[in-house]
């Protein structure tokens, strides 16, 4: 019942391109772009027509048996900054430029979902770009049955839909709630209501202004 | 001294001790096992104090808690049947005072001496059962509909081998009456050798085991605590229960935890009784009257020997589940139970 | 109207009020099922999740828990933190085992930066994180047996993990939420006087678990309750992303701290990863127990061979993470608790996905509890272990 199998030795280069190399069999023109970082891990970018047909793929064909995650990614800088504004001057100006990040990108979210061997333990980020106009993929429910809190999580956070998905509830907000709060442009209202004091560590006391000091008590 | 305690008492003054001593006998046990075991020795099996701020060793805790529940709202849920909810503790804490009325503890220290003592006692343990039962309906919380329901199965399950368990005894003596079955517990003797009597403990040690664990069962303590199962029904039939209802079905737990463990000190342990032998008595006419102090006495050192058993137990195990419960009873107990008396019936004609 | 139609009538008549009693009787006969809302504040959830469960007499029809009560918004609030600001949330994720949930962001941290900690600190984390998986898995066996019913354990584990805790507060200055792993290192060196005092907590604690064996696992009640139910196979476990202890139980043998290379002082030792064949929830539980254990002997090693130097890597005053992404996921005490950074080359990250042991974990509980009685739900529940700041973070 216990077990002293050894460190296993993490394959080199070879086995994560193999991996690149048949899911590139496999999908065909769908595999969009691909990154190998030798001894750490792949990025593999997929059409979103292709969404579920790579999840078939890598459970199916390749072995990619164990569903560690699926979420988003917004890139778009964040118009807030990190809310350290102060409200009282003009808003500073900022880059919006997006920059994807590994395996590029040509749409401002993007679907990460990360599924692992159990068997040689190497993992593929698989990303796909879902559109702004309508951000949905197909459910990868069916492939994994895990997916489901995955994908009604990013749905709710990020409004990605996902078709198939039996019943997108919101988790964690109320079902009246409008917006998707990791979305770069929801602001972080805690943020908003009281201005970050940035790096002023101690505020002055409340009335205490320029008097002198050791007046009161 | 003697002359004391055999006074010819009016009516009235007999009938108010035995009111008296009832209260007595159902409230002391309930209020030491409680403080002996359920504060004192839990504590210790789980490397603990327990009270230690009331009183000397916490002694005067027990006041205390009951002061805070006295002072605590009562109070009734709204779509509550007010009425069966209110008076559901009673019930429970009712049939405890019923069950010691039959108890005997000394040679005329008895509240009522009953013929079919036996028989009665059986019948009106299971008045609790209905006081659980309206309790967990009345309090319109499904958590509570659910413990009283798991109550009433569990009860139902349990009174059968409870039962057959007394049927040897009750073979044995030749007699329903609970102060013979003592008398003839401590005036038999083990094939002539009458030093120890004959405690009906070592002939019916079976019968014994399943009385005890139908008492556990009886009790709806650990590791049959389905109904209350704080953890998953939240204290079942008392989840809505506060204040002084919730302390009348403490007081009634414990209480009858205590009861029980007197009425298994008759049935097995020999009761108020020592054995006649050794002051030389042949029967229950030649007893002294000083057994009439002493009787008590005896009773409750025994009571807390067998509540000690049943303490440990319910702070060792881990719970049963429902349907398990029920196949231990039904496939086990109550064949074990029925053997016991098929073999206790021919060993009885035997002899 | 004829005599014959009349009398059609009739019969009709009789017949429809027939049916309608028939209907009646069976309408009065039957049953309903019952809805029932386990929490949000219910003892055997741990924290505030709900699970609403539909009820044919005691057994379940269908139940989905519900979370949310506790979400903190901590992928949000990373946004706007600096890298040695995120440590003090994501401290309270699993708070049990709170170190445990640094040192996969650190470790992200530093993979982006490229640097590494020096052995001295390797090694020192190692034996905190094991430290808190002990806190954290110590007090599940106790509360175990408070959910099957068996008060003493917890107090037992309550009296152990007190220890553990101290031990904790000692190096770290903080019990619960030590905030202590820095990028490239630790903050401090360990007290003199922990080597000791640790070994001694070890076998105090492998005593303990020695005490719960025989006082729970090795009871035929405790066995009845759990053995054979909340059956998990292999494939299932895979699918739904279960990890730690109830992957192992269903066979899988994987264990992060074995199988992947991070700059821990786990693979510099000798130890063994527990996997049980069954799925069920004594699997689980009895896994757990063989963790503590294979815990304290990991600590005992770990502190003969602790080398020497700083503790602190040469790291600048302000910490810039270079733009990239990562991932790196470690063997939490309560199952695999990974990060996945992506960094845009500021102060702080540009997204953090957390992801959580329990969030996997709890969402097999639909598929597991269908057809389970009540009392199963609690110990199904108990046996998966989750924390609620874990599935709602």
């Amino acid at each position: 019942m216990s077990s002293d199998a050894p460190v296993a030795e993490i394959p080199g280069d070879t086995r994560r391109d193999r991996i690149v190399d048949d899911l590139r069999v496999h999908l065909g023109a769908s595999l969009l772009d691909s990154l190998v970082k030798p001894g750490d891990d792949v990025w593999v970018r997929v059409e979103a027509s292709a969404w579920r047909r790579a999840g078939e793929v890598l459970r199916h064909d390749m072995g990619f048996d164990y569903f560690c995650f699926l979420s988003a990614i917004d890139w778009l800088p964040s118009p807030y900054g990190k809310g350290e504004d102060d409200p009282t001057e003009p808003p500073p100006e900022r880059d919006d430029t997006i920059r994807q990040g590994y395996a590029g990108g040509q749409t401002r979210l993007q679907l990460l979902a990360r599924v692992v061997s159990s068997t040689d333990h190497i993992g593929v980020n698989v990303k796909c770009d879902v559109s702004d106009a309508d951000p949905s993929v197909e459910s990868w429910i069916p492939v994994y049955a895990g997916a489901n809190w995955h994908e009604r999580e990013t749905h709710e956070m990020f409004g990605i839909g996902f078709a198939g998905h039996p019943d997108l509830r919101n988790m964690y907000l109320p079902t009246e709630f409008e917006g998707h709060p990791l979305r770069k442009d929801f602001p972080l209202l805690a943020r908003m209501v009281k201005p970050w004091p940035g790096i002023v560590d101690v505020e002055p006391l409340p009335g205490g202004g320029d008097d002198e000091e050791g007046e009161g008590e | 001294m003697n002359a004391l305690l055999a006074a010819d008492l009016p009516y009235w003054a007999q009938s108010l001790l035995r009111v008296l001593g009832g209260v007595v006998a159902v409230l002391l046990p309930a209020g030491t096992i409680v403080y002996v075991f359920l504060f004192k020795m839990m504590s210790f099996m789980q490397s603990r104090l327990g009270p230690m701020e009331a009183g000397p060793y916490g002694s005067l805790q027990l006041f205390a808690e009951v002061g805070k529940w006295l002072q605590k709202e009562d109070i009734t849920p709204e779509r509550a049947d007010r009425f069966i909810f209110k008076i559901a503790p009673l019930v429970v804490l009712t049939s405890t005072f019923l069950l010691v009325a039959v108890v005997p503890f000394g040679p005329d220290a008895w509240f009522t001496n009953f013929e079919a003592g036996v028989f009665y006692m059986l019948a009106v343990s299971s008045v609790s059962v209905l006081g659980i039962l309206i309790a967990g309906w009345s309090s319109a919380n499904k958590y509570s509909l659910l413990g009283g329901l798991r109550a009433a199965g569990q009860l139902i399950a349990y009174e059968l081998p409870m039962v057959l368990a007394v049927v040897g005894v009750i073979i044995q003596a030749g007699t329903m009456n609970l102060q013979e079955i003592v008398v003839s517990q401590n005036a038999g003797e083990i094939f002539g050798w009458n030093g120890l009597g004959n405690p009906f403990l070592l002939t019916q040690i079976i019968g014994f085991v399943i009385f005890m664990i139908a008492v556990q069962a009886e009790l709806t303590q650990t590791p049959f605590d389905m109904p209350i199962a704080e953890s998953e029904l939240v204290s079942g039939y008392m989840t809505e229960y506060s204040g002084f209802r919730f302390l009348t079905f403490f007081i009634a737990e414990f209480a009858t935890a205590g009861v029980f463990s007197l009425i298994a000190s008759v049935l097995f342990l020999g009761g108020w009784g020592i054995p006649f032998s050794w002051f030389g008595w042949s029967g229950i006419d030649d007893v002294d009257n000083w057994m009439n102090v002493v009787g008590p006495l005896i009773m409750v050192t025994k009571m807390l020997l067998l509540s000690f058993v049943i303490m440990w137990v319910r702070f060792s195990y881990p719970r049963f589940r429902e349907d398990q419960l029920q196949r231990f009873a039904w496939k086990v107990l109550v064949p074990v139970s029925l053997v016991n008396i098929m073999v206790t019936a021919i060993l009885k004609v035997a002899f | 109207m004829t005599s014959t139609e009349s009398l059609l009538d009739r019969r009709q008549m009789a017949y429809i009020a027939a049916q309608a009693s028939d209907a009646r009787v069976n309408v009065e006969l039957e049953t309903e099922g019952m809805t029932l809302n386990i929490g949000p504040q219910h003892p055997a959830t741990h924290g505030t999740l709900r699970i609403i469960a539909r009820l044919d007499g005691e057994q379940v029809v269908w139940a989905e828990p519900s979370c949310g009560y506790m979400h903190r918004g901590y992928e949000k609030l990373t946004e706007v933190r600096t890298y040695p600001q995120v440590t003090a949330l994501i401290n309270r994720i699993d708070w049990l085992g709170s170190f445990a949930n640094e040192v996969p962001f650190i470790l992200a941290a530093e993979k982006l930066m490229g640097i590494e900690a020096p052995p001295r600190a390797q090694w020192i984390r190692t034996i905190l994180f094991e430290l808190s998986r002990i806190a954290n898995v110590s007090l599940f066996l106790g509360d175990l047996g408070v959910q099957l019913g068996a008060v003493t354990p917890v107090f037992m584990a309550f009296r152990d993990r007190e220890y553990v805790l101290n031990l904790i507060e000692g190096a770290t200055g903080g019990r619960f939420h030590p905030n202590f792993d820095r990028i490239g290192g630790l903050k401090d060196d360990l007290p003199a006087g922990f080597i000791d005092e640790t070994r001694v907590v070890m076998k105090k604690l492998r005593n303990f678990c020695d005490e719960i064996e025989n006082l729970l696992f090795g009871n035929e009640i405790f066995q009845s309750r759990t053995r054979g139910i909340g059956v998990i196979p292999k494939d299932i476990a895979l699918q739904y992303g279960l990890s730690g202890a109830n992957l192992r139980a269903s066979g899988v043998d994987w264990d992060l701290r074995r199988d992947q290379r991070l700059p821990m002082a786990w693979d510099k030792i000798d130890w063994k990863v527990w996997t049980h064949p069954d799925g069920d929830s004594f699997a689980r539980c009895w896994i757990r127990l063989q963790e503590v254990r294979e815990s304290t002997r990991i600590v005992d090693q770990l502190l003969d061979g602790i080398p020497s130097g700083p503790v602190m890597a040469k790291v600048p005053r302000i910490i810039k993470v270079p733009e990239g992404e990562a991932w790196v996921s470690t063997e939490n005490p309560l199952g695999e608790m990974g990060y996945y950074v992506v960094s845009k080359g500021e102060l702080g990250p540009f997204r953090t996905k957390i992801r959580s042991a329990s969030f996997n974990n709890i969402s097999i509980v639909p598929w597991v509890l269908k057809g389970v009685y009540v009392p199963d739900i609690i110990t199904i529940l108990a046996s998966l272990y989750f924390i609620l700041g874990d599935i709602d973070r």
